[in-house]
């Protein structure tokens, strides 16, 4: 099984449930998808076994071949190629390697050359195989790190995904194809207006999903009643408590010294694969 | 004209929060929500829109059915796989390259503009405010971002501001670099977790990469003041000034309930007096630096 763990909002505590799932369930793979801020391996402290780097392609120019006709510019969506009489400029950061310039160039002078993105890690921690990416700073595109983290994904065994923040395409890119997705919310308006974006996404996308509150007790009961309303269901709430902000700021995950969340995170693993073989 | 941008690296460390106190404070600001995908400003400073854009990011392949001959070179080119087996567009996972377009052997294909959102130019009780939303599962944040920048930047113009105050998102991607270009400072609001700290670390990263100033605000300081003196001397060693160290307090949260700025809920709150004491240093810095 597939499960994604995302929320909107950030900072809600989607890592700390995926990894303190990951920890209760064991013999899962948890794969941290959040490329430009990975913090799975700040509560689990892998022995790290290697590091890859992560490429995207860009277009390399033959100058001996180009005859600057421009259509490579002409035909770029994201102004990542520009012709001028004397030279072809290529913005890397910019290009979304759909390889378009290579298909229309009339004189083929358009080969693909490696373009450092960022970088996988994996780890080994408490006997979870972690996987985590790495957004190299001040490059801008984050999906095709997240693709590569994706691409190490292990199909019939137990799959934790951890997502970004937000409700756009890394977000999309993360939870697409996931057999169920945990929302993890607060119980505050922030939460509760972002936990509806993400859930308008999740049905246009068509992924199962359930509710995660966490914090319970902050705030009011909005995400309550609009949970009730859509008829989402509320798969688990982890209070509030001081302690647990504490854990979590020096990097322990909760369940480890609070031993009742084991049983309640497997509890919610098994009802999150009752919902997915019905 | 000045800009600064909230920042966190982190989600939920209470850059939201901080910046609609700040717009309050500010008396002569025009404020940017450039968290297009998950905005959460308006909850707090509550606009009433003046004007409605829509944002035209990117294209969409549209594929005419009666003239499709089912070859399916278009999805054997996609690299997006944006095209289903039965030789649909996927438009959520349609990034609007037209390769399908071009190699459509019987010209089938043709790219449409694509709306991905809306813009907003709204008031609010204490000034302009420019936003957006991008609608569910769109791409192209960076670009919207760009778009709120801008139309921040003509209302500042227009109303005689001198001050673009701009709410960031999480992260470090192509939002977050759309909304630090060309702006005077940063404010990175982070947490004294280990977290917090990993990410303020590759966030200040980022904003030396992009040549903007950094300045710090450890929010909940006392969730764990060991992490918080790291914090603190991380920065002293790096030159960047902590402006603001804030204590954890229910009342922001109890603020946001009831949709108002903690500088306005509990004015005599020990959060809200450091904030207020926080924006007197930015503003100072911000005007004695002439850049």
């Amino acid at each position: 099984m597939i499960l994604s763990i995302a929320s909107g909002k950030g900072g809600t505590g989607k890592t700390s449930v995926a990894v303190n799932l990951a920890l209760s369930v064991g013999n899962v793979q948890l794969l941290d998808c959040d490329v430009e801020e990975p913090n799975a391996h700040l509560l689990l402290h892998p022995n790290l076994q290697k590091t890859e780097p992560v490429y995207s392609l860009i277009p390399l120019v033959n100058e001996e071949l180009c005859s600057h006709c421009g259509e490579c510019s002409k035909f770029c969506q994201y102004n990542a190629i520009f012709a001028t009489s004397e030279k072809i400029l290529v913005f890397p950061e910019l290009c979304h390697s759909c390889g378009g310039c290579a298909l229309v160039c009339p004189k083929k002078a358009i080969t693909w050359e490696k373009h450092r993105i960022g970088a996988l890690k994996f780890g080994l921690a408490e006997g979870l195989d972690l996987v985590y990416g790495e957004l190299e700073i001040g490059k801008p595109m984050a999906v095709p790190v997240i693709k590569a983290v994706k691409k190490q994904i292990r199909e019939g065994e137990n799959v934790i995904l951890d997502s970004p923040p937000g409700t756009s395409c890394p977000f999309v890119e993360t939870v697409k194809g996931s057999d169920f997705c945990v929302l993890v919310t607060e119980p505050t308006p922030f939460g509760l207006h972002d936990l509806k974006i993400a859930v308008e996404v999740l049905r246009r996308i068509v992924v199962p999903f359930g509710v995660v509150v966490n914090r319970a007790g902050i705030g009011d009961k909005n995400v309550y009643d609009y949970c009730i309303e859509e008829n989402i269901r509320i798969l688990l709430e982890i209070p509030y408590q001081r302690r647990i902000a504490e854990l979590y700021s020096r990097g322990v995950p909760f369940s480890l010294e609070m031993s009742e969340w084991e049983e309640k995170f497997k509890e919610l693993y098994s009802e999150i694969r009752r919902a997915v073989s019905r | 004209m000045k800009q600064l941008t909230i920042l966190s690296g982190k989600g939920g460390t209470g850059k939201t929060s901080i910046t609609a106190a700040f717009a309050v404070l500010a008396k002569n600001a025009v404020v940017a929500d450039c968290d297009v995908d998950a905005p959460d400003l308006h909850m707090l400073l509550h606009p009433e829109v003046i004007e409605t854009k829509e944002f035209k990011g990117s294209k969409v392949a549209v594929i005419d059915e009666t003239k499709c001959v089912s070859c399916g070179v278009c999805k054997e080119k996609c690299i997006f796989e944006a095209i289903t087996n039965d030789l649909k567009v996927d438009a959520v996972a349609c990034e609007g390259c037209g390769v399908c377009k071009v190699v459509c052997p019987v010209n089938a294909i043709t790219l449409a503009e694509r709306v991905s959102g809306s813009a907003y130019i709204s008031k609010t009780k204490y000034g302009f405010m420019s936003h957006a939303m991008l609608y569910p599962g769109e791409s192209n944040s960076g670009k919207l971002v760009t778009l709120v920048r801008q139309n921040a930047k003509i209302l500042a113009e227009k109303e005689k501001r001198d001050l673009i105050i701009i709410d960031g998102s999480p992260g470090i991607g192509c939002p977050v670099i759309a909304s630090i270009t060309g702006v005077d400072a940063a404010l990175v609001v982070t947490e004294p977790t280990l977290s917090g700290i990993h990410d303020l670390e590759r966030v200040l990263k980022l904003l030396d990469h992009f040549n903007v100033v950094p300045f710090v605000c450890v929010n909940m300081y006392d969730i764990n003041t060991e992490n918080t003196n790291k914090i603190m001397s991380f920065c002293k060693e790096n030159g960047i000034d902590v402006v603001g160290i804030i204590p954890f307090s229910s009342e922001v949260t109890q603020a946001m309930v009831n949709g108002k700025t903690i500088v306005e809920y509990s004015p005599e709150s020990s959060v809200a007096e450091e904030i207020t004491t926080m924006w007197r240093k930015l503003y100072l810095s911000l005007k004695s630096s002439d850049s």
